[in-house]
């Protein structure tokens, strides 16, 4: 069995986990706890260590999803999930311009930590605050050639959108001679914990 | 949409920045619990901006920058101080008592002193109206923005936030490419030009400011700028695939060829698309 994986990226409160739970066949296995710093009320609780989700394409192949921890004091995580990767998600809530500096960090991390394909999701596009594509564009400071794509985490069609330019971006690398050197094979990215853990 | 927040989370000048490129056109209303300030912009220049505490009218611009004198404010005032500025001005210029240029010229630096003092607010909410246009009866201008942030920016004094936007010196620098900006046209300070004469892929920033004597906090102060005008990005050394020696680990063996590596990618849109 071949195994693949892509990692969601993004700040505190991005959307990751619902990214990742609206195309996953299992149930996401997530390690999230509840908040407890007043600041980071946002939101009842909050991912830890990661979110881990899965698609089987065949009996011989499965693309792994894992979801980064949105709050910096968990980073120590990041450059973990970060190996082997064939590509990464960076996802931004477009309604809060706080994070999007943030976010610019997280993508300039993943960069740095494997010069893979990625593409930008501006998520949470329905809401009335968002900002518009463009805009996001500039304040991201994205070039015209990085994807930033508009999508709604909870809408399965947008998260698909999402992936598959993540994976025709990753064609087009291998087509350039970029070469897929972070493809693992035998399980070799998975992490050592059992797929039966269950949210505390 | 919303173009709205607040410059604690994403500052003035990267609000310029974005309405410069964007091209935007609309009104910026910017407010803190003293404040109102509002700058009206078209097609991406500075047209116009009001400080919400001062009721200035063109008499009183020109009374500031000594275009009249302190009798000629009040005769003005007396006589014509029910003309809106636009009238007051044609009126002034018809009478050879200034010339078109001046008053734009009073106007430019009003508007700009009121920016820069925007420049200086670490907080306060923004919110930016497509849809209103300075006052018919106001004289506006047209002022490109590039050279504001770059002025706005050599007024601040943001160590920390250098460092925050720009950690690491060990990547290079390169100019983007902004259609129909001559860079010959911007105010550069001296440090500014000379480490835009030193940009080079192959260069690390950290290079640049060897060169140029600069220190770090120098060098950071003078890419902030240039990357908050939009001029240049900062990327990665040509040749130096992984920046950071300390993240540098062996690579993964590649599973197989081309062919089977794009097989493997394809099975993935296949299965995706299907779900």
């Amino acid at each position: 069995m071949q195994t693949v994986k892509i990692v969601v990226a993004g700040p505190f409160n991005a959307g990751k986990t619902a990214f990742i739970q609206s195309v996953s066949e299992i149930d996401v296995v997530s390690t999230e706890r509840r908040i407890t710093s007043q600041s980071e009320r946002v939101k009842e609780t909050t991912t830890v260590a990661m979110d881990f989700g899965r698609i089987t394409v065949d009996r011989n192949l499965v693309l792994y999803l894992f979801g980064t921890p949105g709050q910096r004091r968990f980073d120590f995580m990041w450059e973990i999930l970060a190996e082997g990767m064939l590509g990464f998600v960076v996802l931004v809530d477009s309604s809060r311009p706080e994070t999007f500096r943030e976010a610019r960090r997280i993508l300039e991390t993943f960069r740095a930590y494997a010069p893979t394909p990625y593409v930008v999701a501006a998520n949470k596009q329905d809401c009335q605050e968002a900002w518009e594509i463009g805009d996001m564009r500039i304040a991201l400071r994205l070039d015209s050639r990085t994807k930033l794509l508009p999508c709604v985490a909870t809408v399965k069609n947008d998260v698909k959108n999402v992936l598959l330019e993540l994976l025709y971006s990753i064609l087009e690398a291998i087509d350039a001679g970029m070469g897929l050197n972070s493809i693992t094979s035998r399980d070799k990215n998975l992490p050592s914990f059992s797929l039966n853990n269950t949210p505390a | 949409m919303a173009l709205k927040g607040n410059l604690r989370d994403f500052s003035f000048t990267q609000l310029l920045n974005l309405i410069n490129l964007a091209h935007k056109t609309g009104t910026l209303v910017v407010e803190n619990p003293a404040e109102v300030i509002s700058v009206s912009f078209r097609e991406g220049k500075l047209a116009y901006a009001q400080d919400g505490n001062e009721k200035d009218n063109l008499i009183a611009i020109l009374h500031r920058f000594n275009r009249l004198s302190s009798a000629q404010q009040h005769a003005l005032n007396e006589r014509l101080g029910h003309m809106s500025d636009k009238e007051l001005g044609l009126v002034l210029i018809n009478a050879n008592y200034l010339e078109q240029r001046e008053i734009l010229s009073c106007m430019q630096v009003y508007f700009t002193d009121i920016l820069n003092q925007l420049f200086t607010w670490v907080e306060g909410l923004f919110r930016f109206e497509t849809d209103r246009l300075p006052p018919a009866d106001k004289i506006t201008v047209r002022m490109d923005l590039e050279n504001i942030i770059l002025a706005g920016t050599h007024l601040l004094q943001e160590e920390d936030q250098l460092l925050d936007e720009i950690p690491n010196l060990d990547l290079a620098l390169k100019f983007i490419d902004c259609a129909g900006v001559n860079i010959r046209d911007l105010n550069l300070n001296a440090q500014e030009r000379r480490v835009i004469s030193s940009i080079n892929p192959g260069i690390s920033i950290r290079q640049i400011a060897s060169s140029n004597q600069l220190s770090e906090n120098e060098i950071r102060r003078v890419v902030n700028s240039l990357m908050q005008a939009g001029m240049v990005e900062i990327m990665r050394p040509e040749g130096l695939r992984h920046p950071l020696p300390i993240l540098n680990r062996p690579s993964r063996p590649v599973p197989a060829g081309i062919t089977a590596q794009k097989s493997l990618i394809n099975r993935l849109i296949n299965r995706i698309r299907a779900i």
